[in-house]
């Protein structure tokens, strides 16, 4: 279709000025922002930025304080077991529960489905305020139900205390996280080519043998994107450690996210919060990529 | 036969773990909406009532008698001008807020998202790859980052704490563009050379070929943007600061933050946040799953 017809090169002119003018009023809300912020981000990153007076230039100062700081580093560390324990308890877990219920008659299969994604629907803030009543050292059924049925001796102040906080964090976190997840494997699982799977069980494959086999190939795109999308939510996790803990007992809950904030929006460390925030964008860009690779080479 | 036996036995064992996750899963709903009802004696018993004995709206008259302000304000942008409506209890307001928080940034998504997705998969024009990968790449960041910067410059937009700040960066978020994309991908290139031939004009072949062909897209979408609009919480925290300008969830945490143990109380909150957005995703719901799984096919 390389034609010099003047006609054709109007018809191409006239593409090119519909296809900008459809997305204009997108553009201009995903320039403005979304990539205006973004490219702000690194630059103030190498900035010494606060409310009170003018940035003043501090090259890679921000990166440097970064990785000598302590409670950064201590905040990165608690990150990495989140992310560790949730991502592959949520895909464990998720693709566990939809091979149970996908085949379900209906409307069995839709009603566990909303359930499990409930969660994710009542919201951050409601989720996070009625864990903390039953994580409550005094009002709270966890405590209760552990000295009914004898484990546990006396109340234990669960998110007060260093041993359990990050742990009753990861708890709720993961409740939250399974819903999208279940929704998308339920969908993959319905459509694995069903006519492979029966020519398999004729030749006297297992259960078991159809599952490894033919069904997790097929599967495998979900499964990825899903790898990605926990990582992402996990390194995000924020209400839940701002309402609950505050980073606290002893920055034993101090995740990235929630330092970020601390030194943004507490201590007004603008530069020194960007640079924080690059160091993230870079940490789950470089986890993506190497999703991304695993998957490909399986 | 024995294998016959033995996934018998598994069906009915997975079944049953199953269920009990889910009665785990909806345990806490349920908990904040009996909570809600009981008195503050039930609250504070040393053994929790898994049923409310007693039924009581305390909570709630206490969530309503709290703080007063205009039912609403409606900050004209770029200006100081607003029109105001009449005192009402502050959670009110929240919720009226939320609900023009949610409804403005869903119609604003919708339409900006369909007109960009359809163009982006139907119209060849230079620059269209490298959009679409700057779409996929913002994508894949986390939102939060831009949080700092975007503080700064709803200050200057003189937008800070206004309810504008907290809705344009959600319009701006690529998602809504990405996923009209792979629905318009399947309007035939033929409908298009028709309605073309017939004297149809570009907009007037977006509205009559191609709208109608991703209307199952932007339903997803329009359900999507609201539900996670509403139950977006880091935004709004940083966005918006006066008693007046909070949504529902910035209320309840507020709540949270002044009563910490007042759990009645908070629980009523909780359930005025949740239960609005409960219904609309159990009758939108649908949509809403095929919003997620169209999302993820080219993810």
């Amino acid at each position: 279709m390389k034609s010099n017809h003047p006609m054709s090169r109007a018809l191409a002119r006239r593409e090119t000025i519909a296809g900008y003018a459809f997305l204009l009023p997108s553009l201009i809300f995903f320039l403005g922002f979304v990539i205006y912020p973004m490219a702000l981000c690194i630059v103030t990153s190498f900035f010494d930025s606060t409310m009170k007076r003018a940035d003043i230039f501090v090259g890679l100062g921000n990166y440097r304080e970064l990785f000598q700081d302590r409670n950064f580093l201590y905040a990165l560390k608690n990150t990495a077991v989140i992310v560790a324990v949730s991502v592959p308890f949520v895909c464990i877990f998720s693709l566990w529960v939809s091979s149970v219920i996908y085949n379900m008659r209906e409307p069995f299969c839709s009603i566990f489905r909303c359930i499990f994604y409930l969660p994710v629907v009542t919201g951050s803030v409601a989720v996070t305020v009625v864990w903390k009543w039953m994580f409550n050292n005094y009002y709270g059924i966890f405590n209760y139900a552990g000295k009914r049925l004898g484990l546990l001796e006396k109340n234990i102040n669960w998110l007060g205390d260093e041993r359990f906080a990050l742990g009753c964090i990861i708890l709720i976190l993961l409740t939250t996280s399974v819903g999208q997840p279940i929704v998308l494997y339920i969908s993959a699982l319905n459509n694995v080519d069903q006519s492979l799977v029966e020519a398999a069980e004729v030749d006297g494959a297992t259960k078991f043998q159809c599952f490894w086999k033919i069904k997790w190939s097929q599967i495998m795109p979900t499964t990825l994107y899903i790898l990605v999308i926990t990582t992402i939510n996990s390194f995000q996790c924020f209400a839940l450690i701002q309402l609950l803990t505050s980073g606290g007992p002893n920055h034993s809950t101090d995740t990235i996210m929630y330092y970020i904030y601390h030194n943004a929006f507490k201590l007004y460390r603008y530069g020194y919060g960007n640079a924080m925030g690059v160091v993230l964008a870079v940490i789950i860009a470089v986890l993506s990529a190497v999703q991304f690779k695993m998957a490909r080479s399986d | 036969m024995k294998t016959l036996n033995r996934s018998l036995c598994y069906k009915i064992f997975s079944t049953a773990i199953v269920v009990l996750l889910a009665l785990a899963f909806a345990f806490p709903l349920y908990w904040i909406i009996t909570g809600s009802f009981k008195t503050g004696r039930a609250i504070n018993a040393a053994a929790p009532q898994w049923w409310p004995q007693e039924w009581v709206l305390d909570n709630y008259r206490t969530l309503f008698s709290r703080q007063k302000a205009p039912l609403w304000e409606l900050h004209i942008p770029f200006t100081n001008l607003a029109v105001t409506g009449p005192s009402l209890p502050a959670a009110l307001r929240w919720l009226t807020n939320t609900v023009f928080m949610a409804v403005t940034s869903m119609l604003l998504t919708c339409v900006t998202a369909a007109m960009a997705g359809y163009a982006l998969a139907k119209k060849r024009f230079a620059g269209r790859t490298l959009l679409f990968s700057l779409i996929v790449c913002a994508m894949a960041l986390p939102k939060q980052v831009i949080l700092i910067p975007l503080l700064r410059e709803m200050s200057a937009l003189n937008l800070y704490n206004t309810i504008w700040a907290v809705i344009l960066p959600i319009v701006g978020w690529p998602f809504g563009v990405f996923l009209i994309k792979q629905f318009a991908e399947g309007i035939p290139g033929e409908m298009m050379e028709a309605a073309r031939i017939d004297g149809a004009g570009e907009w007037k072949t977006f509205l009559s070929v191609a709208l109608p062909m991703i209307k199952p897209g932007i339903g997803a979408l329009a359900i999507f943007t609201f539900i996670s609009s509403w139950n977006d919480y880091f935004m709004q925290l940083i966005m918006l600061t006066s008693t007046g300008n909070l949504t529902i969830s910035l209320g309840i945490a507020k709540l949270q933050s002044e009563n910490s143990t007042d759990f009645g109380l908070i629980m009523a909150g909780a359930s005025l946040a949740a239960i609005p957005i409960i219904t609309v995703f159990l009758i939108f719901q649908k949509y809403f799953t095929k919003g997620i799984t169209m999302g993820a096919v080219k993810g």
